[in-house]
């Protein structure tokens, strides 16, 4: 690692010895400095659950069988091409011919099954095992052919194999790919200094190779939004894509070298209540919580502004959402009063907080909300290591605020009443199940829509906004993705207007 | 002074392995499940059992303790859960970081904090000495990390000067030093204000002293008996507060090392922490354990040197 680190010093001791001198170099040699407030732990997205993980590495070192688009549809990647049976169980890919691994090995049906048995194994660490468990089998039927029977229908089947979970890897580099990963992508892992920056560079091998712009992409961890800040103002970023503080996008709005977009995410933020505990078992209490929550103030209050209310569980840039905002109008006497017809006013609700900004001043402003309907709400803001053991694991709390960004995550309504939000109604269980095998669009659309009416209906959660993607770009950089519907995004579009 | 060195060793043994106890204890007790941090919250049940298992998290506390401080007393400080390597690499890819930013704050601390607390007592009463403490008591209110913010947007940000953070590598010394800058001036002006009061103070006690003025009568320099007579007996107190400061600036530079995002261990240390990351975390306190009662035993052996009657009461 340090060798190929060293043939890059040289272009990196000159980036850093002037901001304005780095934005002209960069710009000059087709590079391109990209903020992450996250650093990855390791570089393997398949043994590892760090979203930093995915936006470096998925689908730019490694590619999977599939991709998708900004607006989540699926396109052909290391699978040229594909068939469904009628029954929609065996699905046959044919794979692309004549690709290589950044290590010059060549790429064929072999490794796919490596891949995916390695990933069903019954000791696999993936992160997203779920996504595998519709799979029987997966068939060599040729050089450059694989078949995979499914148990059952699976309607996110295509999409789900475009995750870095099911990034494609090699028998002979599997075990390096923790530190300097191996794949088929269109850039190739160049270095990594822990705790300051990660190289990629160009592979010109690639097939799409004369499409790609930018002969190398530095990433920079800078946890600290203050230092990140000052890190874009002087040159020495071009882009900060998960930019941590909307409180100081005015200043970049402002300012004509930066572009700040506000893009979506597939975090739906809610103020999750623990559906086996009293008093949230009752159905009058969720809803009486619902009317006392005013999206528009914790939007103000805590994202500036910059996020979408959401009445349900579901995106509103999704094919399927229904705006069911207008479900409980903010109404504190209502809320007032049914609190007092259910015997709850006047009671305490412990709400125990991630350490997340976003989270954290909700919070705030969730509690005097409460307050004003007559709810005592203590706040109480925990680590995250303690939220993912009181809370998520044993479900030891009243009602906590958290975001859910994986895609098609309504199937955590239909989890059991031992996942965290103690829910479980075997109606909703039965709508999942027709959701998830549903391969008709149309007919999905449907499903999904009766599915966001049941959960405001049964005010499952207090459903609060969804988490924007806001990024800061220098303004004479192209071709980035304003919102993701997945963890990852290509870099291979990237590029310098002219 | 054999007697005295082998006191401080056994000392040093026991500090550490109270600390590794200590550390190990807290780190069992705090919630968290690193399977679960690493593989995230969409992971199956099955996924974090083979995860555990591989990472030996299923093995009673004490053999996991044993194991441990075996593996550390033969030099191997183990895997860590989080970045899958061993964590002697990331702490020597990280160790002459941390170290470099300690010893140029440190240096920086004593040359400002000395010229600044010796002209105040010099002036004492008159408007440079009102000046000095007026700054120094500034630097003591001011948080280091609002300094360090400070400092970035006007020289980075406004002038473009210097780096506002990042670290280039040591392969080019010149940047690598352009990128200290602005740390170990952040370092340095929070710990010499309180340096600078204590420097003042320890002059201010000796310049009453009648050697003092006996050497003020027989017409040497007031700069000459400052240097050569006030100081070197007001070492004392100033080498208490050094060692101290020391200390609290191998650790401070988790602060420092987090607004500059520059690698080194306070960061690791930070990064650790919330990756429940065990084998690591107990290894980089160890570390600054380690680094901490070494100041300390350095400080004792100043002592002896600066004051020939410790040197006789120890004998």
């Amino acid at each position: 690692m340090f060798t190929r680190f060293n043939t890059g010093a040289a272009a990196l001791a000159a980036v850093a010895l002037s901001g304005t001198l780095a934005a002209q170099t960069a710009w000059a040699e087709n590079a391109v400095s990209i903020g992450f407030q996250q650093e990855p732990t390791t570089l393997d997205p398949t043994s590892d659950a760090t979203a930093a993980i995915d936006g470096i590495v998925t689908h730019n070192v490694l590619e999977s069988l599939t991709t998708v688009n900004e607006a989540g549809e699926v396109f052909p990647d290391l699978a040229e091409s594909w068939t469904i049976s009628d029954d929609g169980l065996t699905y046959v890919f044919t794979l692309r011919q004549g690709v290589k691994y950044h290590d010059g090995t060549d790429f064929d049906a072999e490794d796919v099954k490596f891949s995916y048995d390695r990933a069903m194994a019954e000791d696999s660490e993936n992160p997203t095992k779920d996504i595998f468990k519709p799979i029987a089998a997966v068939e060599i039927t040729g050089p450059h052919e694989i078949t995979m029977k499914l148990n059952n229908k699976d309607a996110f089947f295509l999409f789900n194999i475009a995750r870095g979970d099911a990034s494609i890897v090699a028998p002979e580099s599997v075990d390096a790919n923790k530190t300097a990963p191996i794949g088929t992508g269109p850039y190739r892992f160049d270095g990594w200094t822990r705790g300051d920056r990660l190289t990629l560079v160009k592979n010109p091998d690639h097939r799409d190779a004369d499409k790609v712009a930018m002969d190398k992409v530095t990433f920079r961890f800078i946890s600290d939004p203050a230092a990140a800040s000052a890190a874009l103002l002087a040159g020495e970023l071009d882009a900060f894509p998960g930019f941590p503080a909307p409180e100081m996008l005015p200043q970049f709005e402002a300012d004509p070298r930066f572009v700040v977009v506000v893009g979506s995410t597939e975090g739906e933020v809610i103020l999750a209540m623990n559906n086996a505990k009293p008093p949230f078992d009752n159905l009058q209490v969720r809803r009486a919580i619902s009317h006392a929550i005013d999206r528009g103030a914790i939007i103000d209050g805590a994202m500036y502004g910059r996020a979408t209310p959401i009445g349900s569980f579901y995106p509103p840039h999704g094919p399927a959402y229904v705006d069911l905002t207008g479900q409980y109008p903010h109404d504190v006497a209502k809320a007032r009063e049914m609190f007092e017809a259910e015997g709850v006013s006047g009671s305490t609700m412990t709400l125990r907080v991630p350490p997340f900004p976003y989270a954290m001043r909700s919070a705030e402003i969730i509690q005097a909300q409460l307050a004003e309907a007559g709810i005592d709400a203590k706040v109480e803001n925990v680590e995250w290591g303690f939220w993912l053991d009181e809370i998520y694991k044993k479900q030891n709390y009243d009602m906590t605020i958290i975001a859910h960004t994986s895609p098609n995550d309504m199937r955590n309504f239909a989890r059991g009443k031992s996942y965290f939000y103690g829910f479980e109604d075997p109606e909703f269980t039965a709508l999942w199940d027709s959701i998830s095998t549903e391969a008709d669009d149309a007919k999905r659309t449907s499903l999904l829509q009766d599915g966001q009416k049941y959960l405001a209906e049964n005010a499952i959660h207090g459903f609060l906004f969804q988490l924007p993607q806001l990024g800061v770009y220098d303004a004479r950089l192209q071709g980035y993705w304003s919102s993701s519907p997945v963890l990852f995004e290509p870099l291979s579009n990237l590029s310098w207007t002219q | 002074m054999s007697y005295f060195l082998a006191r401080r060793i056994a000392g040093f043994v026991l500090t550490l392995w109270a600390v590794s106890i200590v550390v190990f204890a807290v780190m069992n007790v705090l919630p968290g499940d690193p399977a679960l941090t690493i593989l995230g919250l969409d992971s199956t049940d099955e996924a974090r059992a083979a995860l555990r298992e591989r990472l030996g998290l299923d093995a009673p506390v004490v053999q996991r303790y044993l194991a441990w401080v075996g593996g550390a007393l033969r030099g191997d400080l183990g895997q860590s859960y989080s970045f899958g390597v061993a964590v002697s690499g990331l702490i020597a890819e990280r160790l002459p970081l941390t170290v470099s930013l300690a010893i140029s704050g440190m240096t920086l601390t004593v040359c400002l904090a000395l010229v600044m607390g010796l002209t105040a007592a010099a002036r004492h009463g008159r408007a440079g000495d009102w000046a000095i403490m007026l700054f120094s008591q500034l630097g003591i209110a001011v948080p280091v990390f609002w300094l360090s913010m400070l400092l970035v947007l006007l020289f980075a940000v406004k002038l473009r000067w210097l780096p506002p953070g990042g670290f280039p590598g040591w392969s080019d010394p010149v940047a690598a030093a352009r990128a200290l800058v602005l740390p170990t001036v952040a370092l340095a002006l929070v710990q010499s204000a309180v340096l600078a009061r204590v420097t003042r103070s320890a002059a201010l006690e000796v310049m009453r002293l009648d050697f003092v003025r006996t050497a003020r009568a027989s017409g040497f320099a007031p700069g000459h008996i400052m240097w050569r007579h006030v100081l070197p007996n007001a070492l004392v107190p100033i080498v208490t507060i050094v060692g101290l400061q020391f200390a609290g600036l191998v650790t401070g530079t988790i602060v420092i090392e987090n607004v500059f995002y520059l690698p080194g261990l306070g960061r690791l240390l930070f990064q650790s922490i919330a990756n429940r990351d065990l084998v690591t975390v107990q290894a980089l306190v160890m570390l600054f354990a380690a680094i901490v009662v070494t100041a300390n035993f350095l400080v004792d052996i100043a002592y002896v040197l600066i004051d020939p009657r410790l040197r006789a009461g120890r004998a």
